[in-house]
């Protein structure tokens, strides 16, 4: 039996039985849209999550100054002031699982700039913070060793401040001159656009300056900091860094065992730590959609596969009684799968992206589909396909050419 | 002389069929031979073992013992790949219920038993049906799906199924059963011709005045051969069918 034959046998049949080829399809475009459409919103969210997450900065050790108590009324964190410069220069020279560290100071300033202004956070800070933060410059250039020296007055904005001091976000204010708290202060890069964070804030609405240029000239209290930015050498030291600074401002601000830190370390795990647990619940609900929709689409194409197998016997009695082998049958029956399960395989990848990107559009809702969800729903359907539209054929194949012909 | 030549000899052929724990004797000990050119008809009541006779000579089914030789060769020894090829090549069925593919058409019907068969050239597939199907007068009806056609065009339809591939027996189990008494005639007819072209026929019918067509009867009764003889005065379908024309033609001027 050549296979051109059994190709344009089984075309025939399909062809023949249009309503119940598109049925049987139907069942593998909508098992194989499904779980792509499910998966890609699923993994959208999964991913977003992650990346405002991973946006705070991979590695970051924040230590904030500690609490204040005045006559039974405790401040909240940070309401005291006991973090100094110092420290940070000491974590940078005593901690070797530190790889970055940067003193921070900030305060909320009018900028002026012409005719107008605007209220923003100023941070004073060291190069460092850039690299913590991961952050990039797309126009103009960092800070100078000078310029964090000599408490130069230069600046890095943000582009929400671009656009509410020059009126266009794509306005290049390199070397212009914005006055904040009436000092002039030139601006000498433009940080990459960042967007909100996970919690809206707008995290291009920004100013940073050397951390001179605002402890010294712009902070009324010199002494102190806001506080200390910090990252580990790696993802798995970061919990030994965490110790290596604590341990090294206990004993800086000679504080004994038994009594409190006047001052407080996190790091960027404990904050993932709560996203972590989402991000479990996101892939536990993630797998049992999938799995929900393999099954579904998987038992839709069982049941069909079955049916119009078995309500074929007479047809494959009729086939064997003209001479069809039985190998005939089964392989113009597998051909039939591979045809259905193939094409409304593609069908259905392609229902899939196109309701994903619907969603996407519509619903605004990120979504990313993966070529894992795609492996996955096309191979479980077409295996559920190939299987089913095999069985009960080999059945039928196997009996007396008579008993098939007979079969009610 | 061509009737002399033995095309099918079966010998103490058995067929037991369990239903649960009841055995029931299809066949018992049948032995028959079978000369090629011959027209044979089965004859029986329902349960006699005439249609399990024929379904075990047509291949369609095993016996439970016994011998069965085709043109010298041992039938029951082969395994289905070749009875398939068997089927294939050397015989033809015809059913009473028609059997043919539904929502394909006529030719597509005849050109199935070409697909099945890798001596046939795909170039030659198409005009070997037309051929068989205007062979039995359905030349102009090639594209017709069976709902389309009448009873007598169908059973037509499933013979040029049976011919295509030029077989040397057709077997034809009730082939009239659904038809009405001129339609029979007509099939008749065509199962004359090809009878006198060479090809053997074995025909299981209930009518009597249906075995008349054929050269020999045989009839059957309680899964054993209790007659076996010529036919004395052959009827003759091309001469029956005038006669038909001829009365209805009186009718219909009187």
């Amino acid at each position: 039996m050549n296979l051109i034959n059994l190709c344009r046998i089984a075309y025939r049949s399909l062809n023949r039985n249009k309503l119940r080829s598109f049925l049987t399809m139907l069942g593998i475009i909508i098992g194989v849209a499904s779980v792509i459409a499910m998966l890609a919103i699923g993994e959208g969210s999964n991913q977003t999550i992650q990346k405002s997450i991973a946006s705070l900065g991979t590695n970051s050790i924040f230590i904030y100054p500690g609490t204040n108590t005045n006559g039974g009324v405790r401040g909240g964190a940070g309401s005291n002031q006991t973090l100094k410069l110092e420290d940070a220069d000491a974590i940078a020279a005593h901690c070797d699982l530190v790889k970055y560290v940067t003193p921070i100071v900030q305060r909320r300033s009018q900028l002026i700039y012409g005719p107008k202004n605007w209220n923003s956070m100023i941070m004073g800070i060291r190069n460092d913070y850039l690299l913590i933060r991961s952050l990039s410059v797309v126009k103009g250039s960092v800070f100078t060793e000078v310029d964090q020296r000599t408490a130069a007055k230069v600046c890095l904005v943000g582009v929400t401040v671009v656009f509410n001091l020059f009126g266009d976000e794509d306005f290049n204010p390199i070397g212009e001159i914005i006055r904040i708290n009436s000092i002039p202060v030139k601006i000498v890069g433009v940080l990459a656009k960042m967007g909100q964070n996970t919690f809206g804030q707008d995290q291009d609405d920004i100013v940073l300056a050397p951390f001179f240029t605002v402890q010294k000239r712009m902070m009324i209290s010199t002494d102190h900091i806001g506080s200390i930015l910090a990252s580990g050498k790696s993802e798995l030291q970061v919990v030994d860094a965490v110790d290596q600074i604590t341990g090294l401002l206990r004993e800086k601000h000679k504080i004994a065992p038994s009594d409190d830190l006047d001052f407080t370390v996190r790091t960027q795990s404990e904050i993932s730590n709560i996203f972590g647990s989402i991000t479990k619940v996101m892939t536990i609900l993630l797998a049992s959609i999938a799995g929900i929709s393999l099954l579904v689409g998987g038992i839709g194409i069982m049941n069909i596969m079955l049916v119009s197998v078995t309500e074929r016997t007479r047809e494959i009695g009729i086939r064997m009684a003209i001479g069809a082998r039985g190998r005939d049958v089964l392989l113009q029956f597998v051909i039939e799968s591979i045809l259905i399960s193939v094409v409304g395989g593609i069908i259905g990848i392609a229902v899939g992206i196109l309701a994903s990107k619907t969603v996407a559009i519509f619903g605004g809702w990120p979504v990313v589909i993966t070529a894992t969800s795609i492996a996955l729903s096309f191979g479980f359907s077409s295996a559920i396909g190939l299987f089913f539209g095999w069985y009960p054929a080999r059945k039928a194949a196997a009996l007396n050419p008579i008993d098939a012909l007979r079969y009610e | 002389m061509a009737d002399d030549i033995t095309l099918i000899t079966v010998k103490d052929l058995t067929k037991t069929y369990t239903t649960g724990s009841v055995q029931v004797l299809a066949l018992k000990a049948v032995s028959l031979t079978i000369v090629k050119g011959e027209f044979l008809a089965i004859m029986g009541a329902s349960g006699s073992g005439k249609s399990t006779f024929m379904n075990i000579i047509g291949c369609l089914d095993s016996p439970t013992s016994g011998t069965y030789f085709m043109e010298g060769k041992d039938v029951l020894t082969q395994d289905r790949d070749e009875l398939a090829a068997l089927r294939n090549k050397k015989l033809g069925f015809v059913f009473q219920s028609f059997n043919l593919l539904p929502r394909t058409s006529a030719q597509e019907n005849v050109e199935l038993p070409l697909l099945y068969n890798n001596t046939v050239a795909a170039a030659d597939r198409e005009q070997k049906a037309i051929a068989a199907l205007q062979s039995v007068g359905l030349g102009d009806r090639l594209a017709a799906m069976p709902n389309e056609l009448s009873g007598g065009q169908q059973q037509r339809v499933a013979i040029a199924r049976a011919l295509v591939n030029e077989p040397i027996i057709v077997m034809a189990d009730e082939p009239t059963g659904n038809l009405d008494s001129k339609t029979s005639y007509e099939i008749m007819e065509i199962f004359q011709k090809l009878n006198d072209k060479g090809i053997t026929i074995v025909m299981v019918t209930h009518e009597p005045d249906i075995a008349q067509f054929a050269k020999t009867n045989i009839i059957f009764k309680d899964g054993r051969i209790i007659a076996n003889e010529q036919v004395a005065s052959r009827k003759n379908a091309t001469e029956e069918l005038q006669l038909i024309a001829k009365l209805s033609d009186e009718k219909s001027t009187t």
